[in-house]
């Protein structure tokens, strides 16, 4: 298994194709928890497909106001049909040329296959790596490690803003 | 590892002694294939443990790919609250390939519930806040797709042919009772 980026690194920023004709980069999210996931390939055999899953989660992610990305070497016409077909409601991100450069900069790329790794990524809304989890390859991590990292974040947040308002008052 | 976070009360359905050594709980969505075939699997389990086995059904349906798990979890819970979930939990996994609002209301006529109540629960998402609940714990349990099992409150991770789950109950029964096995 890869080794992924460790909490507390600066996210790679990066621009990729979100549709075949527009582009998205993290940094244009700052300022909004992100949940990054790769994965690695579109069009997986199973009903419980990780993508459908956090596609069904994703008014919970919300309530954290967080952005969801998907992300694999899968080139964009693939994700806009995989998309489609799934009704996903939320961007999935072709690293696709030059393959897996992204995944590679996270340390999720699997060079023996040619694909990432599952691994998830929670990046708080200054763009550093607050919680990341890599899941063996043929296992669906689900999302409750996500959820329970941007509660985390959350309160972390509430506890920074109570101490920054009670140094206010001395 | 993942863990079931809520545990199994008497909100649930349940099939099976509370006494039973092993409980298996069952996150499923009423339209997925991978359960229909499941649902055969978790019988023939219950014909091999018998009465040291118990089984719960908790509602993971995945609207946005299964157009109809929502309303057959609807309507299974609807005839949940006249004594009948189970008959109607069978029926929708039995005749899955033919699933339908129609279907539906046959089968709950069958079991001598009223159609046409069914239908407003189902236009009013009556029982939606109950599967939702399901839903929102199963997340939080590390619930990753359907089906998914835990045996005693730890998800299972293997493959859930009739052979996997039976080396998996077998091997948890073997750590609380060595001599039973």
């Amino acid at each position: 298994m890869a080794r992924i980026l460790a909490p507390g690194t600066q996210a790679p920023d990066f621009t990729l194709n979100v549709t075949p004709d527009q582009k998205l980069s993290l940094h244009e999210l700052q300022g909004k928890p992100i949940i990054l996931a790769f994965y690695p390939a579109d069009w997986s055999p199973v009903c419980g497909d990780q993508m459908a899953l956090y596609n069904e989660i994703l008014p919970e992610f919300q309530k954290y106001e967080a952005e969801l990305l998907g992300i694999s070497v899968d080139g964009a016409w693939c994700h806009a049909a995989f998309a489609k077909d799934r009704h996903l409601h939320f961007p999935l991100l072709a690293d696709f040329e030059p393959k897996g450069a992204v995944a590679k900069k996270y340390g999720a790329y699997r060079k023996e296959d040619g694909f990432a790794e599952r691994a998830l990524f929670v990046i708080d809304r200054n763009g550093k790596i607050f919680w990341s989890y890599c899941s063996p390859v043929a296992v669906n991590p689900g999302a409750d490690g996500i959820l329970q990292a941007l509660e985390d974040l959350t309160l972390q947040r509430n506890n920074n803003e109570r101490v920054e308002s009670s140094s206010f008052v001395k | 590892m993942s863990v079931l976070k809520v545990p199994v009360s008497s909100n649930d359905h349940i099939q099976g002694d509370e006494h039973a050594l092993v409980t298996l709980v069952e996150y499923g969505d009423y339209e997925c294939p991978h359960c229909g075939r499941a649902y055969y699997i978790v019988k023939a389990l219950q014909k091999h443990y018998g009465p040291q086995l118990r089984f719960v059904f908790r509602n993971f349906p995945l609207t946005q790919i299964h157009p109809l798990a929502e309303p057959a979890a609807e309507a299974a819970e609807f005839a949940g609250t006249h004594k009948r979930f189970w008959e109607m939990h069978d029926g929708i996994y039995e005749n899955q390939d033919r699933l339908s609002v129609r279907i539906l209301s046959e089968m709950a006529e069958r079991l001598g519930l009223t159609a046409e109540r069914l239908r407003d629960a189902l236009a009013d998402h009556e029982f939606e806040p109950r599967i939702g609940k399901d839903f929102q714990g199963g997340v939080r349990s590390g619930v990753n797709g359907t089906p998914t099992f835990f045996i005693n409150d730890v998800r299972h991770d293997g493959l859930y042919e009739f052979k996997d789950l039976v080396s998996a109950i077998d091997a948890r029964m073997l750590q609380l009772k060595p001599d039973v096995a």
